[in-house]
This record gives C-alpha cells, sequence and structure tokens, in this order.
C-alpha cells in the first residue's frame, strides 16, 4: 500500500462548474482504478507567483490516495497532461510522515500547533528578556561599575610607573 | 569629558560572541516540510528566492535537503518563484 499526492491547478477561465467537474473526472478516474481516495482538497482560486499559459491565477485541488500499485500513476499523469483544463500538476508519493502531516492538518492540528508555537516562543522570548535584565542587570552592572573602572586605570597608572623607572 | 564610570569596556563585548544555530526540525520535531506551504518555505529563500545555504539557517543536511526539494515542488507549481527581486 503506498500513498500519493497529486495536486493540479485548474484553468480559472472555466466556469465553477466546470472546474469541480474537472476535479471530478479524476477522482472518478482514481477510484475506478482501484484507489481508495483519503481526501480531496480544495485550496481555491489562488493567485500564481509567475504567469503560466497567460493565466496569472490557478485553481488548486490537492487529491491524496493509497494504492497497492504505482502503474496507475502513468496513466493519471498521461491523461493530467492531454487535459487542456489543467493548466499545471504535481504527484508526489508520502512517506509515513507526510501522511500523518495531512492528517494532523486536516483534523486542524498543524495550524494551530504552528500559531501557538508562534506565540509561545513570542511570549516566553519577551519574558525572558522582562526577566533577564531585572535579575541579571543589577547584579551584572554593579560589579562591571566597580571594577572596570579599576581595571582600566590599574594598568594606565601602572605604565607611566614603568616607563618612569624605565 | 566622560567621567571613567561612564567607559566600562573599550570596544563591544558583544561583537565576537556567536549566537549558537541550531535545526529547527530537530528542535521542534518537524518530519515533514510541506511544499503547499510557500509561507513558510519562504523562511529558507533570500530576496531572489534562492534557497539559503545550511551555514546561515543552520539545517541538518537531512532537513536541508528536503527545505531544497520541497522549493522545487512549490516553484514548480507556482506557489513560490523562480527568479524575483524583493521576494520580503
Amino acid at each position: 500500500m503506498k500513498n500519493y499526492e497529486v495536486t493540479f491547478i485548474v484553468d480559472p477561465v472555466l466556469s465553477g462548474d466546470e472546474i469541480k467537474a474537472t476535479a471530478q473526472t479524476y477522482v472518478d478516474h482514481l477510484t475506478k482504478v482501484g484507489c481508495t481516495i483519503v481526501h480531496v482538497d480544495e485550496m481555491g482560486l489562488q493567485q500564481l507567483a509567475y504567469p503560466i499559459n497567460k493565466r496569472t491565477s490557478g485553481v488548486y485541488y490537492c487529491i491524496e490516495f493509497s494504492s497497492e500499485t504505482g502503474e496507475l500513476i502513468g496513466n493519471l499523469e498521461l491523461s493530467l497532461y492531454r487535459d487542456e483544463r489543467v493548466m499545471r500538476f504535481l504527484t508526489v508519493s508520502l512517506d509515513k510522515f507526510g501522511v500523518k502531516y495531512n492528517k494532523d492538518k486536516r483534523e486542524g492540528k498543524i495550524g494551530s500547533v504552528k500559531k501557538k508555537e508562534k506565540k509561545a516562543s513570542k511570549s516566553a522570548r519577551p519574558q525572558e528578556k522582562e526577566r533577564a535584565p531585572k535579575s541579571e542587570a543589577p547584579v551584572k552592572e554593579a560589579p562591571v561599575k566597580a571594577e572596570a573602572p579599576a581595571k582600566v586605570e590599574a594598568p594606565v597608572a601602572e605604565a607611566p610607573k614603568a616607563e618612569e623607572e624605565e | 569629558m566622560a567621567s571613567r564610570d561612564d567607559i566600562k569596556f573599550l570596544s563591544n563585548p558583544n561583537i565576537g560572541q556567536k549566537r549558537q544555530k541550531y535545526c529547527r526540525f530537530r528542535k521542534f520535531g518537524i518530519k515533514y516540510i510541506d511544499y503547499k506551504d510557500p509561507d513558510f518555505l519562504l523562511q529558507f529563500v533570500n530576496e531572489q528566492g534562492k534557497v539559503l545555504p545550511r551555514r546561515i539557517t543552520g539545517n541538518s543536511l537531512k532537513y536541508q535537503r528536503k527545505v531544497a526539494t520541497a522549493v522545487k515542488r512549490s516553484r514548480h507549481l507556482a506557489m513560490m518563484p523562480y527568479v524575483t527581486d524583493l521576494l520580503k
């Protein structure tokens, strides 16, 4: 049993129904061949980073599926190539971490976890910063003030003496 | 004239200190890098959209390779640009 993921960009000029139909053809195609569809992700209309076929936006679809053999991938890609409605596609085989990641993402764990991490780190850092200077600063500054001038003065005071002696 | 109390160090003592680099994937236990998440991948790319070296990001070799493939995949899907200026 292998897990795959096919992402493709559908031409946005088509009507909404046609776009959905395009995605549905590939879902049907996969189920016909004997794959189990895990999830169909409609990522919606997105701006492209660079123009493809003179289009600056596209409708993204991502189908995650699992199959016993990898033989169907060739046929799937061939039909995607031939389809004029599909601007770009990418098929990827997922490892166990990828499967887990997608599962977590669907359940909404990933997004929230990331935000929490960021928030936690952001909130943790200021606290550390706040704590650090309060506790350390007075301790650090006091000896520095006391010691540093003494250190600076000492060589200055000694140096001329040495020169004078010589 | 500045008094002697104001002069603590002749040079900034923090200049020579190196901040310890670490691999964020190892540290936070991230095992899979999603190519469909361009906002995340933007951290590993410079202004022109080139992949940053390990020397700067601090990634371990294993995850640097994964980052690189993820960036390439997301470029293919037009989620990230191949070449630009002022990406960030």
